[in-house]
């Protein structure tokens, strides 16, 4: 036994070195796009089959965060092996865009989508959206009870009863439209009461199950982690109301995930048929029938009948491609929050 | 013989070259850390060093510290001395039980104790959670250790006059402190280095601030000065141990063997004492595995897609290659440290340790920055995140080969270069080939350590590439604890045979 493992050895371990590396690497395709990744993992698959099965080009997904991938995506400059950029939110698009690293886009792409959900310059575009909504206990706060404004949250009296989760890209997204409509002063003043007043979770839909488990009273977040839950079991929302700020409020900022294509990428005619896609019907359509349960933007394009109708939401006018990111995080470090 | 030396020496050379190499390697993360720190100018690193943020994770991880390393001596010192040294019933089974919680990444104890205990947070889930997952790394020292010592000391202080508790605290225990102190730096620094866990309790520590940085701004300079912090901080554990650990003599004098303890009767006490390994085993063995099993039952089939099996291969493969390429790159070194020791040799084995002590983030975050910025075409590749395993894994490496290397004695390459080998082929006939068993106990650690790693593979992995811990981790994120339970219950399965090679190793320790 002994000496027969003594030969098998070194023989598997000579087949793992010469083998292993090919068939790692054979997951990622050479003929593949690549996508770097800041959206829902899931939400991004469900694009990449429908696109993979309509168009037979395949797309090999990198994972990771808004933020995350647009400063990868600026440190690579014109190395960057990305074809196409997915965030959540503007501010990570913005970030890519100001260093001048994205192709235009198609102009028959960009008439996809209504003027408010792109930027000026049509460097990219967005593909859909989410809304900011106080997520609340419903056995504790009642309508009476429930801040007017976003800018409520900071005074004393919301002293831990709410949550957020400031390391994630969404909730950075509705700090740099704050700076946008109230100056960057009066946001460093409501980030510095928010270290105070908040518990930090790490994601929305973690912040959400504490609210749902009577941890604190309401959490800061996206809309559509209320409605995935409600889909699946409800286990982690089931005592939760949704409470949209409206009135032009900070808080009912409207944020746009977009998408665009690498001025490096070497495979652009593929990267731009992706993005078509994704903004037109295949993947207008994947946003209202899937249980992604963001909002749909395309012309023409309807939401899933089970959310609040993005006309309904009075959201502030921010311009996309104003919001700054850096800042954003500078700010928050400053504040103790990250 | 001053031929043979002449000839030993041929390939003490090239031996040196190579550790240097390896350790020049191994200093490449702390170097770097030190290089961006001086790049970003010390007004702009002093205003990042010296935040409250910075202090309140400080507070955070010495607290963690502080009180998860002593309950774990507490824990582990206590089962040692139950199941070695006293007549509890099943002591053989419960050994076993106390070193099976490793098999359990601590990431999956977390996320099992979520499930049970959803608002449980903070420190107190951090540090229960964090002993339950680690003490077995000081159980098995201090089991080892407990099994070979003399019990004529013992007997003799008895003889003296001290009651059975002062023969434990003025006689046993001293005895101990090697074991102890080894056991508790390794659960400090892993302490340091554990991502996951903290995430999910919700506990600050270095580590979790440097990924959030990390996922907010890449590799900013925010990530680097408390990377620098977590570097200092790690040198700082390893200073202590050696402060800690004294250099007292505790060996035996006199010829002869030590014979075997008498275990203590326990009587009716057994009882009582029974109560300690059974709730440690049904907390850090019965809760991960029952949640564990409901939520693979919720999930039935359709939580087992074909990623799954995809990520199980590429872990194995990863696993594999890697835990091949440390046991490669740690020969030299384990050579030189046994065939020709000194003040060379010791400096480059002590940068061979250091670099494996520092957390997965720290390494990932140089070699991140030194690939995008220098070596573009390593940049996103298998090889470096083998790279990372490799710096990361290399004390495990070592530990093994080093062992099997000293078994070997030298006489055996001196007989073959007298009867006509080359001194390479010399070393490779007798030293290396009778030093396998080591290098496969060597390969198979550091393959084990690859499959549960997280932080590292976050950052370092190329597109696409998904290894059973990341995905484990992509799902418990979203929640989605049904689709997490696969990858985490191939984790266990591919991480039973450490269970088995760490009791072997320790029942080599005690020569038993």
């Amino acid at each position: 036994m002994k000496t027969f493992l003594l030969r098998f050895v070194p023989l598997a371990v000579a087949a793992a070195l010469l083998f292993a590396p090919g068939e790692v690497r054979a997951q990622a395709d050479a003929e593949a796009i690549v996508v770097y990744n800041g959206q829902h993992a899931s939400l991004t698959e469900e694009w990449v089959k429908g696109f993979t099965r309509d168009t037979g080009i395949k797309v090999t997904i990198r994972k990771g965060s808004d933020m995350e991938t647009a400063n990868q995506i600026v440190q690579e400059g014109a190395a960057s092996p990305a074809d196409v950029f997915l965030t959540e939110n503007s501010p990570a698009m913005a970030l890519v865009d100001s260093a001048g690293l994205f192709a235009s886009i198609d102009a028959a792409t960009r008439d996809l989508v209504p003027e408010e959900y792109r930027p000026g310059n049509g460097h990219w575009i967005g593909v859909a959206a989410r809304s900011t909504v106080f997520a609340y206990d419903k056995r504790k706060l009642s309508a009476d009870k429930l801040p007017k404004s976003m800018l409520d949250l900071a005074e004393p009296s919301w002293k831990g009863r709410w949550a957020a989760s400031p390391s994630g890209a969404d909730f950075q997204a509705i700090v740099a439209a704050l700076v946008a409509l109230k100056g960057e002063q009066a946001a460093a003043d409501w980030l510095k009461a928010m270290k105070t007043n908040s518990k930090a979770y790490r994601g929305n839909g973690v912040a959400m199950k504490a609210v749902n488990g009577g941890e604190v009273e309401g959490a800061l977040i996206y809309h559509y982690y209320y409605f995935g839950d409600q889909a699946k079991t409800g286990e982690n929302s089931n005592n939760i109301a949704l409470h949209y700020f409206r009135n032009g409020d900070p808080g009912a900022f409207v944020s746009i995930s977009g998408a665009g294509v690498l001025a490096s990428s070497k495979k652009k005619a593929q990267a731009q048929a992706f993005v078509k896609w994704v903004a037109g019907k295949g993947g207008q359509d994947v946003l209202r029938t899937g249980d992604s349960y963001e909002y749909a933007v395309g012309k023409g394009a309807e939401s899933n009948p089970k959310l609040e109708p993005l006309a309904k939401l009075q959201a502030p006018r921010v311009v996309p491609d104003k919001l700054n990111n850096k800042k954003i995080t500078d700010m928050m470090t400053a504040a103790g929050l990250l | 013989m001053a031929f043979l030396q002449r000839r030993t020496s041929s390939i003490a050379a090239p031996a040196t070259g190579a550790a240097i190499v390896v350790s020049i390697a191994a200093l490449v993360p702390l170097g770097f850390i030190l290089w961006i720190t001086f790049q970003t100018g010390w007004g702009t690193a002093s205003a990042l060093l010296f935040r409250p943020r910075v202090g309140q994770l400080l507070v955070n991880t010495t607290l963690l510290e502080a009180l998860a390393v002593p309950l774990s001596v507490l824990l582990g010192v206590a089962l040692a001395w139950l199941t070695e040294r006293t007549s509890l019933p099943g002591a053989r089974l419960w050994s076993w039980l106390a070193v099976a919680p490793l098999a359990i990444p601590a990431f999956v104890h977390s996320y099992a104790w979520m499930t049970v205990a959803p608002g449980w947070s903070g420190l107190p889930a951090a540090v229960s959670i964090s002993v339950l997952a680690y003490f077995p790394f000081l159980y098995l020292p201090v089991a080892a250790q407990l099994r070979r010592l003399d019990p004529a000391v013992e007997e003799a202080a008895a003889a003296l006059g001290l009651d059975p508790w002062r023969v434990f605290f003025r006689v046993v225990l001293p005895q101990l402190r090697f074991a102890i102190c080894s056991g508790a730096l390794l659960i400090g620094l892993h302490l340091l280095a554990e991502y996951g866990l903290y995430v999910t309790v919700r506990f600050d520590t270095f580590t979790t601030a440097i990924m959030d940085q990390f996922q907010s701004a890449f590799n900013g300079p925010a990530a680097n000065m408390i990377a620098l912090v977590l570097a200092i901080y790690c040198l700082g554990l390893l200073v202590l141990e050696q402060v800690l650990r004294g250099n007292a003599r505790y060996a035996r004098v006199g010829g002869g063997a030590a014979r075997m303890p008498t275990p203590r009767q326990l009587g009716w006490y057994a009882l009582p004492c029974l109560l300690l390994p059974l709730a440690i085993t049904f907390l850090a063995l019965g809760v991960p595995l029952l949640t564990l099993i409901r939520w693979l039952m919720i999930g039935g089939a359709g939580i087992w897609h074909a990623e799954v099996a995809t990520a199980f291969m590429q872990t194995v493969l990863l696993a594999v290659v890697g835990g091949l390429l440390a046991t490669i790159t740690a020969m030299p070194m384990a050579w030189l440290s046994v065939r020709a020791p000194g003040r060379l040799a010791y400096i480059l084995e002590s940068c061979h340790y250091y670099v494996g002590s520092l957390p997965g983030v720290v390494v990932a975050l140089a070699l991140v920055t030194l690939a995008v910025h220098a070596f573009l075409p390593l940049y996103q590749t298998i090889a470096t995140l083998l790279l990372a395993y490799l710096l990361l894994f290399l004390p495990r490496a070592l530990v093994g080969l080093r062992s099997s290397v000293a078994q070997t004695p030298i006489e055996l390459e001196e007989a073959a270069m007298t009867l006509g080998r080359s001194p390479w082929r010399a070393v490779l006939a007798t030293t290396v080939r009778l030093a396998a068993p080591g290098a496969a106990a060597s390969m198979a650690l550091v393959g084990l350590g690859i499959a549960t790693e997280l932080t590292a593979t976050l950052m370092l992995a190329p597109s696409g590439v998904e290894t059973l811990a990341t995905g484990f981790w992509s799902s418990t994120s979203e929640l989605d604890y049904a689709r997490a339970a696969p990858y985490a219950a191939l984790m266990i399965l591919l991480s039973l045979p450490l269970i088995f090679l760490l009791q072997a190793q320790s029942k080599r320790m005690a020569g038993r």
